[in-house]
């Protein structure tokens, strides 16, 4: 079993990306780490109880990414690439930066307002001993 | 597997079945083996007389129907020991237990698995001393559906198995059809209006209305070409006509374009108008359903 791995309808996200997601996280926090084999697409598709080709879709995303890569009679295994977890960290660090530089410029912030307002969150979580 | 006819579980070329007052016309649907298909459709599209045809319970007028390599109805003898079968109308004996029924289909059938029998039993919360007539709906339902999987057939049908279900009901069913999955020579044919069933497990999708089969093909590219753009349209700029737009609707500056071919060339083609694309949303089954259902009547009735 491949317990975890959950998906929600509220997500407006196809499964696919939502599976792609979770197993990002997973290596991101080291769970699977770098060359290390991973399911079958079927075996996953029968554990997480969704349909083979959804699974199929998101081991080909991945493969894209260079995040896995599958060997055909082989199975699949999390890419031997060293510092891959860390690389998907600083992925999704520029993915929330990239969203927080947008939603200032619609309010109309200037980048040292932007600046000020990060150190100031930083701040905070520094506060309630979040980092 | 080099013959390609063989790769396939289910195969229907050009059906058609006339009644006095519904047509199914020219039904067309492949299902590789190992694979899923769900079959959605409103009340009275034509599910149920597809899966009749292709369990040679209805002869159709016409075309071709090929399950598990067998020609229905002709060969549905052979065919059926390889078929399992379930439907809301299918009758178990009111007066004898779920043990008496399990024993009776294990005389018939040598692939019956005893172990996954009992093991199905415990995980549908089922027991082998109930009579029948005490079941609840959703009971009477699993019953079925066990009699059917401890069979193992290589194909499994069923007419909305999980039409009428609790919610904690319909994900022990969805898990077990999920499980038959693990043999990769297996497949099934299911029949369902709940959307959210069918994108989570099939692989195949084939939309039914009216009689006729609107679209059948893999569930990921499905999806993949619908999309909902937002868009917010200046005063005095006319959205133009695009191709694989099925729908516009406008209300002031807000707009809501459904496309059923999208490429990233659309939003840029408005974005060339003067329009502004907000948003590009995926679609769920459900939202879909309803949008092809309206746009396909209305081509029909144009």
């Amino acid at each position: 079993m491949h317990g975890g791995f959950t998906f929600s309808q509220s997500d407006k996200r196809p499964i696919y990306l939502q599976i792609m997601e979770q197993i990002k996280q997973r290596i991101a926090v080291g769970d699977w780490a770098e060359g290390q084999p991973i399911p079958s697409i079927r075996q996953l598709a029968v554990d997480l109880h969704v349909s083979v080709i959804t699974v199929k879709r998101a081991y080909y995303e991945l493969e894209r990414e260079g995040i896995i890569v599958t060997q055909h009679g082989k199975g699949s295994h999390v890419a031997s690439t060293p510092g891959l977890g860390t690389r998907l960290n600083e992925q999704e660090l520029e993915q929330h930066l990239e969203q927080a530089t947008r939603i200032a410029a619609q309010l109309g912030m200037r980048p040292k307002e932007l600046e000020d307002r990060l150190r100031e969150a930083g701040d905070r979580l520094a506060e309630k001993d979040l980092i | 597997m080099t013959d390609l006819a063989t790769d396939l579980a289910v195969e229907l070329r050009g059906v058609s079945k006339k009644y006095r007052y519904f047509t199914l016309d020219n039904i067309h649907l492949k299902l590789p083996r190992g694979q899923i298909m769900g079959l959605i459709g409103a009340n009275g599209a034509g599910k149920s007389t597809t899966i009749r045809i292709l369990m040679g319970l209805v002869h159709q007028d016409s075309g071709e129907a090929r399950v598990l390599g067998h020609s229905m109805p002709a060969e549905q003898v052979a065919a059926k020991w390889d078929i399992g079968f379930a439907s809301e109308d299918m009758r178990l004996y009111d007066s004898m237990t779920l043990g008496w029924h399990m024993s009776f289909i294990q005389s018939i059938y040598s692939t019956w698995d005893s172990a996954y029998a009992h093991l199905l039993l415990k995980r549908f919360g089922l027991r082998a001393d109930q009579k029948i007539k005490g079941l609840s709906h959703g009971q009477r339902v699993k019953a079925a559906l066990l009699l059917v999987l401890a069979r193992k057939p290589k194909l499994l049908v069923l007419d909305e198995p999980t039409t009428g279900l609790d919610p904690v009901a319909r994900h022990e069913i969805l898990r077990e059809l999920t499980n038959v999955m693990a043999d990769d020579s297996r497949s099934i044919l299911f029949s369902s209006h709940n959307t959210q069933d069918v994108e989570q497990i099939s692989d195949q999708i084939t939309f039914i209305d009216r009689g006729r089969i609107i679209d059948s093909m893999d569930k990921e590219a499905y999806l993949d070409r619908w999309r909902r753009l937002r868009l917010e349209v200046p005063l005095g700029i006319e959205l133009p006509a695009l191709p694989g737009i099925i729908g516009v609707e406008q209300q002031g500056r807000l707009a809501v374009a459904t496309a059923n071919a999208f490429v990233p060339d659309l939003a840029q083609a408005y974005e060339s108008t003067g329009a502004h694309v907000q948003r590009v949303e995926n679609m769920t089954l459900e939202e879909i359903f309803i949008a092809n259902v309206e746009h396909s009547r209305e081509e029909v009735e144009a």
